[in-house]
């Protein structure tokens, strides 16, 4: 049975729809006027901290504390 | 030998009941009994052991459906920061699918939309809301029930023409200047999105 329904072109470029659906929202936020814009900027804000682990112990982490772009 | 208890379990099932459910039925016509059958071979095989439990033995019953059309349609619309509308009465609603703009009325035949960046909106009486929504998805349900999940709406109003008209110029340039696969995606998909604003300001 031969897959049905043409791809869109963002799966045909190897994104997934979690990503475009991201893209989408973050470009609208930009074009929001203030303070619709600072809100939803602040609201999106994300922070973590990451470390990778090598023999059993992690190693120096890799703090990101930005709003997340594009 | 327990691991032997399904497969001598089908054998007995399929050796004893000749009509074998060959036709699957939908999920909300099937009946809520357990396959008698099934349980009686169980118990002969195994008599200390439950029978296995199936999922939808787990799962609440399905909403009934209204048996005359519903006047009103109940709309449940949600971000992921907030519940825009829960449980509202409307008349009507018009989302941005990716086959089009759908109108929703109380009765719509149950499904399951992918949306577009576009302008949604909620008619209640003469009272007109509209929404840009970035992209999401739209679950029309039997019982006439939208839920609505959008990860971003924004009231038109809040939307700055100016930029919009930037994003336009800036994305249609890249979209020429793309290189790879991806950055073309991306270029199309601000294209798109930035049109889809343009539109709905002006229209």
């Amino acid at each position: 049975m031969a897959s049905s329904a043409a791809v869109p072109f963002w799966r045909a470029a190897g994104m997934t729809y979690i990503t475009y659906s991201n893209i989408c929202a973050n470009l609208v936020r930009k074009c929001l006027k203030e303070p619709y814009k600072a809100e939803s900027m602040n609201r999106e804000k994300v922070h973590f901290s990451l470390s990778k682990w090598a023999d059993g112990k992690p190693q120096k982490p890799v703090l990101r504390s930005d709003a997340p772009e594009v | 030998m327990l691991r032997q208890a399904s497969r001598l379990i089908s054998r007995s099932v399929t050796a004893a009941s000749s009509k074998s459910v060959t036709a699957r039925a939908f999920s909300t016509e099937l009946p809520s009994t357990i396959d008698s059958t099934f349980v009686e071979s169980w118990k002969k095989v195994a008599p200390n052991m439950d029978p296995p439990q199936t999922p939808s033995s787990f799962m609440k019953p399905r909403p009934s459906n209204a048996s005359s059309i519903p006047t009103k349609l109940t709309v449940n619309f949600v971000l992921p920061y907030a519940s825009e509308l829960s449980g509202k009465e409307v008349d009507m609603v018009i989302i941005p699918a990716t086959t089009g703009q759908m109108g929703v009325l109380p009765g719509h035949v149950p499904t399951i939309a992918e949306l577009k960046p576009g302008i949604m909106s909620v008619h209640e009486g003469t009272d007109i809301k509209k929404y840009f929504v970035s992209s999401g998805f739209a679950f029309l349900h039997a019982n006439s029930v939208a839920d609505i999940i959008a990860v971003e709406a924004v009231p038109l109003e809040n939307i700055d023409a100016s930029q919009v008209q930037k994003g336009l110029a800036e994305f249609t340039q890249k979209l020429a200047s793309a290189s790879t696969d991806l950055e073309k995606a991306e270029a199309q998909i601000g294209v798109e999105v930035h049109s889809a604003m343009n539109a709905a300001l002006s229209g």
